[in-house]
C-alpha cells in the first residue's frame, strides 16, 4: 500500500487528519508530520523525514501540506532522500488525504493514489 | 575574509537577530503568522550551537552546516528560505578557507538564485528578494566601479534598506502575507528586513 503523510504547521491539525484517514482506511500506512518538537507551531524536517521513512514501503509514498514552509520543507526532505517513488500532491489536505487513504486501501498505484488526491480538489461540497 | 572571520560573522548576526526578534515578529504579527522573529532566533541559536562544535576550516562547509541547521531548526518560511540561501552559497565556495570579494559576490548571487527557486517567486512580491536582489546588484556595480570591499558592502546594505522600503509600497503575493493582500500596503516586509540586518551585520563586521 501507498504510504501516506499529512504535513502540517499544527501537530493537531495533522494528527486529527491522520484519525479522519484511518476512519475510511484503517490498514493504510498514513503518519503525521505537525508542528515542531517543541510543541510549537511550524514545520519540521525531522518529523517530516521520520514521517516518511515511517510509511516508506514497496509502494512509495504520497505527502500532502498545508501551505508555506509545509511545502518548502518537504520539497528539501525530498531532495535530500534519494528515493524516487515518494510523491508531493498540490490539494485540499483534508479531503485529498482522506481520498488518497482510501485509494492506497484499495491497492492502487501511487500515480493512481496522487490523481486521486488531485481529485479533492474538485470535490464540491454543495 | 578566512573561516575564523566567517564564523565570527555568523555570531554576531545570531546577536543581531536576537536583538531584532521582537522587532521582526512584531512586522510579521502584522502582515503574517507573527513568528518570524522568534523563529529567526531560534534558528541561529543553534547555529552558533553547532558552529561551536564544527571542526572545520572549509568555508563552504561552514555555510553549508548554517544552512541545514537553518532548515531544521527554524520551523517557518524563513527556515527553508534561508537555509537554501547558505546551502547554495556553500556550495559555491566548497573547500575554500579564505573568501575574496568575488567568492562572497557569488555567494550571493547563488544564495539569491536558491531562494527565487525554493519560493518560486521573483523580485516585486514583496519578499525578501526585494532586498537581496537590489543589494546583490548594488554590490555588483559597486565591485565594477572598483571600490573595496567595505565600500561594496555599505552600497549592498544602503541598497537593501531602501528595498525594505519598497517592501512598504507593494502588496504581498507570496506567502502567508498575501492573505492579507491589499492591507498588506504600508507594512515592511519582516524577511526584506531580516535579510538586511545580516548583510549590515556582515558589513559592519568587515568594516570593523
Amino acid at each position: 500500500m501507498v504510504g501516506i503523510v499529512v504535513v502540517s504547521h499544527s501537530a493537531h491539525l495533522a494528527e486529527g487528519i491522520v484519525e479522519l484517514a484511518k476512519l475510511i482506511a484503517q490498514d493504510c500506512p498514513v503518519a503525521a508530520a505537525g508542528g515542531l518538537e517543541d510543541g510549537s507551531f511550524g514545520t519540521s524536517y525531522e518529523r517530516i523525514m521520520n514521517a516518511i521513512e515511517s510509511v516508506h514501503g514497496s509502494d512509495g509514498v504520497l505527502v500532502l501540506m498545508d501551505m508555506g514552509s509545509a511545502v518548502m520543507t518537504t520539497e528539501m526532505v525530498l531532495e535530500d532522500l534519494s528515493y524516487d517513488d515518494i510523491k508531493m500532491v498540490d490539494c485540499p489536505v483534508v479531503e485529498g488525504a482522506v481520498a488518497a487513504a482510501a485509494a492506497s486501501s484499495g491497492g492502487l498505484s501511487l500515480e493512481e493514489v496522487l490523481r486521486e488526491a488531485q481529485g479533492a480538489r474538485e470535490m464540491r461540497k454543495f | 575574509m578566512n573561516s575564523q572571520k566567517v564564523v565570527e560573522i555568523l555570531h554576531a548576526v545570531s546577536k543581531k537577530i536576537e536583538e531584532e526578534k521582537d522587532f521582526l515578529t512584531e512586522l510579521d504579527n502584522v502582515i503574517g503568522d507573527g513568528d518570524h522573529g522568534i523563529n529567526m532566533a531560534r534558528g541561529f541559536q543553534k547555529v552558533e550551537e553547532k558552529l561551536d562544535t564544527l571542526q572545520t576550516t572549509d568555508i563552504g562547509n561552514i555555510l553549508k552546516t548554517t544552512g541545514m541547521t537553518l532548515v531544521s531548526t527554524v520551523g517557518g518560511a524563513s527556515g527553508p528560505l534561508y537555509g537554501t540561501a547558505f546551502m547554495k552559497a556553500g556550495m559555491v565556495v566548497a573547500g575554500k578557507e579564505e573568501l575574496t570579494l568575488d567568492d562572497f559576490l557569488a555567494c550571493m548571487d547563488a544564495a539569491a538564485e536558491g531562494v527565487k527557486m525554493r519560493g518560486k517567486s521573483t523580485q516585486g512580491e514583496k519578499t525578501m528578494l526585494d532586498s537581496m536582489i537590489p543589494a546583490l546588484e548594488a554590490m555588483k556595480k559597486a565591485k565594477e566601479e572598483g571600490q573595496d570591499t567595505p565600500a561594496v558592502l555599505q552600497k549592498g546594505t544602503e541598497a537593501a534598506k531602501e528595498g525594505v522600503e519598497y517592501t512598504k509600497t507593494i502588496i504581498a503575493t507570496k506567502g502567508r502575507a498575501s492573505y492579507v493582500g491589499e492591507r498588506s500596503i504600508g507594512h515592511q516586509d519582516p524577511g526584506a528586513t531580516s535579510f538586511t540586518d545580516i548583510l549590515e551585520t556582515i558589513c559592519n563586521c568587515v568594516s570593523a
